[in-house]
């Protein structure tokens, strides 16, 4: 029993949970940072730097805008980062299995979006016309990014037959994994709100995204929870689409640190590259190929 | 001094995000500030990143000789900064009205008058490496607390 409850508190607290994760976080923070300024033709920022970001964060005073409802300002980004770290718990990773239980993946989904509701949310508290014009376009861009990843999630699902994370891992490989994966793959750019897909943190036009008013160590919450949402993300993909990373354990975690730092590196690549779409070419986009993609994936999983 | 405020001091050096307030420059300086930010000078080393509001800012650069219109806007960024911050004043503008000295238009002789400024940059404009040079030396009055902020100095 004790130790049932210590391993708990191990996972949540240290490995695949809070700890571990926004270790991992940063790192992909920094790749992508550098890898940014490498393709600019810059030096970029040294190893450290999101680490130490976040720290001068936590060591700043917040202030708490005028009229605003206190608790619920920093409720949120708490909020935020706990749901994260519950998502990261039930994602098996290479060492660690999971609790797996029978719907998982819904629980996932739901705490998946968690993150995105308390940045709609955060903008709308804050009373900042620009923080609501964020919060607004992010809730739009959930309406398209959604469609191809639950079809996505949703098609691997119906193919290994079941809602649980560790039957679906076992799923065999076929064309519903590559219909689903090329879904997942069109709504990650989106999820975490790089280029093109960066409407709702457009600095250029609307100052910055649905955390512009909040500053100090809720705003490092803020960043924290967007380091884990990109953890959980990359975890969830390699638990969906790459059956071998729960093989071995040494084996599983180099597999998995590759596909990590791929899919960080092409995500990075695609933001380098691209300019900065309106709500409504992005939204046209999910709904057209990420909606064919997902549809791909669902009827490939019908018919088998 | 603890472990955790000798690693807070560090990432206060490390990581200095500056907002930029022009307060009735003449643009100069303000085009000077920029390539501090492209592939030549780079402050992304240094750990700079050019934030779009004064609340996620450690360090205001402010440029210009500071008129009466504009005042009150250096006056609010400065307060919305969350503490501990630091100002940077650019140019020769903010220390002395430089040309502009004597103008009705203008409130006072220097801009230290209106914020507490921490580290001045000389020069009209002056070039890329001193403003690094300028916001470096903010970041590091920073880490050891002897901004005007955290000694409760006000203007």
């Amino acid at each position: 029993m004790l130790g049932a409850v210590v391993g708990y508190a191990f996972a949540v607290l240290v490995w695949p949970g809070l700890l571990g994760a926004a270790a991992l976080g940063w790192l992909y923070l920094w790749i992508a940072r550098k890898l940014t300024a490498r393709l600019q033709g810059r030096q970029g920022p040294p190893f450290y730097q999101p680490f130490f970001d976040f720290v001068k964060l936590m060591g700043k005073q917040t202030v708490v805008p005028g009229g605003v409802n206190e608790r619920l300002f920093r409720a949120l980004p708490i909020v935020s980062v706990t749901a994260t770290t519950l998502a990261l718990v039930i994602v098996p990773v290479p060492g660690y299995p999971a609790w797996s239980f029978s719907g998982d993946l819904v629980l996932l989904i739901y705490l998946l979006e968690v993150p995105m509701l308390c940045d709609v949310l955060a903008g709308y508290v804050t009373r900042s016309i620009y923080a609501q014009v964020s919060a607004t376009r992010e809730a739009v861009m959930s309406l398209g990014y959604n469609v191809p990843f639950l079809a996505a999630v949703i098609a691997m699902a119906q193919h290994a037959g079941s809602f649980r994370l560790g039957d679906v891992q076992q799923a065999p490989i076929g064309p519903v994994w590559l219909f689903a994966a090329v879904a997942f793959l069109l709504a990650v750019p989106a999820r975490v709100k790089s280029n093109p897909f960066s409407i709702a943190n457009a600095e250029q036009e609307i100052v910055g995204g649905s955390h512009l008013e909040y500053s100090g160590s809720s705003l490092a919450m803020f960043e924290l929870s967007h380091a884990l949402e990109v953890v959980v993300l990359i975890n969830l993909f390699t638990a969906l689409f790459v059956p071998a990373v729960g093989a071995g354990v040494l084996a599983g975690a180099a597999l998995y640190l590759a596909v990590s730092v791929a899919l960080v590196a092409a995500v990075t690549l695609v933001a380098a590259t691209t300019a900065r779409l309106r709500v409504s070419q992005a939204f046209r986009f999910y709904w057209v190929w990420g909606g064919l993609a997902g549809c791909a994936a669902i009827v490939a999983a019908m018919i088998r | 001094m603890s472990v955790f405020s000798k690693l807070l001091a560090v990432s206060r050096r490390k990581s200095p995000w500056i907002f930029h307030a022009a307060a009735g420059s003449c643009n100069g300086c303000d085009i000077e500030i920029i390539p501090c930010i492209t592939p030549r000078y780079d402050a992304e080393q240094i750990g700079v990143v050019l934030q779009t509001t004064p609340k996620h800012a450690d360090i205001l650069l402010v440029t210009g000789a500071h008129t009466r219109r504009l005042r009150e806007a250096v006056l609010d960024i400065y307060t919305e900064m969350p503490s501990p911050k630091a100002v940077v004043a650019i140019g020769s503008c903010p220390a002395s009205c430089n040309v502009f000295y004597g103008s009705p238009t203008l409130v006072g002789d220097t801009i230290d008058e209106v914020i507490p400024v921490d580290v001045w940059v000389p020069g009209c404009p002056p070039r890329p490496q001193l403003i690094m040079d300028g916001i470096a030396q903010a970041a590091r009055l920073l880490a050891e607390g002897r901004t005007a902020d955290q000694q409760g100095r006000r203007t």
